[in-house]
């Protein structure tokens, strides 16, 4: 097993508790991983990227080689695009389709899904309506992360509780509702990759 | 066995607090910074009381790293790169003192400036210092290597270099703990002079400096950190240094046996094991992450014996970090690739936090100086550097902590006028107190803007030295009370913040000004933390 996958979004974004459900949920399976961050002046509104490694033997490179990423994570639409060279031809993309906008020159959204649905395998799906549905409009994250976990080899399970420990602290009422985003993201993922099949 | 996830920073953290530490000293920068704070967070540092208070700088940490190892006890000190530039006084005459409690010297590199102004490799200040340097290769290897400094610090009584770069740092992986082994007891030096570096003294310590360097050589032949693996083929050998071995091991995990492999983690380099696989083999391929020491080296000046590739001769790019594509390429093998990214993809450059404090004071200060043209404007190392960009294109340098309070004497004293430094609280009190007391000794005409977030804010919100005492700080320093003006940079105050700017550009002496508003992510997490102690 091997799982090569970058998640992407925008300084604060949160792309790191995705990273960290997932880091979490590797050690749960007994996992090698390495997870790659990025910190210091990115983080303030800058692009940002994480590269995740699982696999079930040791891994070297902390960083994953071009065209051989499983997945790509993104936060952001046009993020997602920015790693499209380290995409394997039969990986996937999963993304949120909500732009966010802090620079003058941020292109027309339409074109951004427009090169979005020139990839293969891409799920494009509204985080933050799904998420403001499932009662929590934070947790866009989950959401994206739901979305992702068709295409991680772990149990979904392990990646709910994952979320539960990462979130335990804040309370029961905000762990519900992140597994709340996170089985939303899921379902919807779900229904558009077999839609694609047909 | 224990096993964490860790990034390796905090791999080095735990390491060195499994090992016995009793003092953690540092200033924030990236990629280093997240030593001290897993330190700070750590149950066990604080069960057992181990120092981990921030130091004002990166000097002011090596020495008194310096002075809890004269006492006996096992220290470490952290910095970026650069931070060693600032410490390499105490740096390089610790190599000189010698250590009595066991003393590792973490130097973060940051190839391909992630975070930072040049990408200068502190391998070098092992070689220039004459120390032990330890470059591991992955984060399980920066844990293990900790334990085996100290020992060596120990040894041979000498501060150890362990040379970090931005991957290793910020990269989280599974960590195997080692026992815990107790902290030192205070005992002072066997010889009361071993830290008097009288000329009488130096002269012979430095004399044992050199010779020990030689032994460190020798030893380090056998080191476990150094090892060599013959191939089945002899026409490309292959050294690789620290977290290049990672790369190549990405690349030729299932080819290796094919390759003579000679990996170095621990300096001085063994001369012998480079003889050997340059020895057996045809042609030599050297990896290194930074610049080319060992390559240099190797070649010599003459560069007439075995056939190198490397940094020098353009088969791995002079500058800027290494990745497995260019290692791949480096070693002739074809290099996968996914698609362009498309041109629609714009650039998203860092910028200011919505509600930052810098963006109104850089307002109003663009607006005071405007009248006397572009190029008065000196500045420093911290988030408001980002003034540079559009749309403030506010400030005209940033070039080490500090520099913009001296740049602004240098240039009144060639008759720019006005002569402006923009400086936050931290880099402050870092390295800009000194130089406003040389303003101050003979009356420059500069306008120092102190622009106070209250924090250390690029690096994440450590606390600043600076915050509460900037005044007094700037008074006992010898500035005018009149001429030290608090403002506080909010879009309803602009246009008097810009008079009050205005009218200090024109006093023809030394003006303090200080825009004092706290940082927005500072602010924001600590009202996040108050409520919920509520």
């Amino acid at each position: 097993m091997k799982n090569d996958i970058i998640i992407s979004g925008v300084g604060g974004q949160g792309i790191l508790s995705i990273a960290a459900s997932i880091g979490l949920a590797a050690v749960a399976n007994d996992l090698f991983l390495k997870q790659a961050e990025v910190h210091g002046m990115s983080q303030r509104g800058g692009d940002v990227q994480s590269h995740l490694r699982l696999s079930d033997k040791k891994i070297s490179s902390d960083l994953i080689p071009y065209g051989k990423a499983n997945l790509i994570i993104s936060v952001e639409p046009m993020e997602s695009l920015r790693y499209l060279p380290w995409l394997s031809a039969d990986g996937w993309l999963v993304t949120n389709s909500n732009p966010f906008i802090n620079i003058p020159d941020y292109p027309a959204i339409d074109e951004i899904l427009k090169e979005i649905k020139k990839v293969k395998n891409h799920i494009i799906i509204d985080a933050d309506g799904i998420a403001k549905n499932s009662g929590s409009s934070r947790s866009g994250n989950m959401v994206i992360l739901g979305a992702a976990s068709p295409f991680i080899d772990m149990p979904f399970q392990s990646l709910e509780n994952a979320v539960r420990e990462l979130f335990s602290r804040k309370g029961e009422e905000v762990v519900q509702a992140n597994l709340k985003a996170l089985k939303a993201g899921r379902e919807c993922s779900i229904g558009l990759k077999n839609g694609k099949v047909h | 066995m224990k096993k964490l996830l860790l990034l390796g920073d905090e791999a080095i953290a735990q390491a060195a607090l499994d090992a016995g530490l009793s003092g953690m000293y540092a200033y924030p920068g990236t990629p280093s910074t997240e030593i001290m704070e897993f330190i700070q967070n750590s149950k066990d540092a604080a069960g057992r009381n181990v120092h981990r208070q921030w130091s004002s700088n990166e000097k002011t940490a090596m020495e008194a790293a310096l002075g809890m190892s004269y006492a006996g006890k096992r220290a470490m000190v952290a910095m970026k790169h650069v931070g060693l530039n600032v410490a390499a006084d105490g740096f390089i005459n610790s190599a000189m003192t010698g250590v009595n409690g066991g003393l590792i010297v973490v130097s973060a590199d940051d190839p391909s400036m992630h975070s930072s102004q040049n990408e200068q490799d502190s391998r070098f200040y092992g070689k220039f210092s004459l120390v032990p340097c330890f470059e591991p290769s992955n984060q399980q290897e920066a844990y293990d290597m900790v334990f085996d400094a100290f020992e060596v610090s120990e040894k041979y009584k000498l501060p150890v270099l362990l040379r970090i770069t931005t991957r290793l740092a910020h990269s989280r992986a599974n960590i195997h703990l080692k026992a815990h082994i107790p902290e030192k007891k205070l005992s002072l030096p066997a010889d009361p002079l071993q830290f008097v570096l009288l000329p009488a003294i130096a002269r012979k310590k430095y004399k044992s400096l050199l010779s020990s360097y030689e032994s460190l050589r020798y030893e380090n032949r056998i080191s476990k950190y150094n090892n060599f693996k013959d191939g089945n083929r002899r026409a490309l050998g292959i050294i690789a240094c620290g977290i290049a071995y990672n790369y190549l091991l990405e690349n030729i995990e299932e080819t290796i046996n094919d390759f003579p492999v000679l990996k170095i983690s621990a300096y001085p380099f063994p001369s012998d094991l480079i003889k050997d696989i340059t020895g057996r083999c045809e042609e030599i391929l050297i990896l290194e992450e930074g610049a080319p020491l060992l390559e240099e080296s190797v070649r010599g000046i003459l560069d007439d014996g075995i056939k190198i590739y490397g940094r020098l001769d353009g088969t791995v790019p002079r500058d800027g970090e290494l990745n497995p594509a260019i290692v791949a390429k480096a070693i002739g093998l074809p290099v996968s690739y996914g698609k362009d990214v498309p041109s629609i993809v714009k650039m998203r450059p860092p910028s200011f936090c919505n509600g930052c404090g810098h963006s109104d004071m850089f307002n109003s200060l663009n607006e005071a100086v405007k009248p006397y043209g572009q190029g008065h404007v000196f500045s420093d190392i911290g988030c408001y550097t980002l003034a540079a960009l559009p749309p403030y294109n506010s400030i005209n340098s940033c070039v080490d902590m500090g520099a913009s309070v001296t740049m602004a004497i240098g240039a009144a004293d060639a008759g720019l006028f006005p002569s402006i430094a923009v400086i936050g609280d931290s880099t402050f009190t870092h390295s800009g107190m000194t130089g406003l007391l040389d303003a101050v000794d003979k009356n420059s005409s500069v306008t120092i803007i102190i622009s106070d977030n209250s924090t250390t804010g690029m690096t994440g919100g450590q606390k600043s030295k600076a915050t509460g005492r900037l005044e007094q700080i700037c008074e006992g320093i010898g500035v005018l009370r009149e001429h030290i003006r608090v403002i506080v940079p909010l879009r309803k105050n602009h246009a008097a913040n810009a008079l009050i700017m205005k009218a200090e550009f024109e006093y023809n002496g030394v003006s303090v000004i200080i825009a004092l508003r706290e940082c927005i992510q500072t602010a924001t997490k600590r009202k996040r933390s108050e409520t919920s102690v509520e």
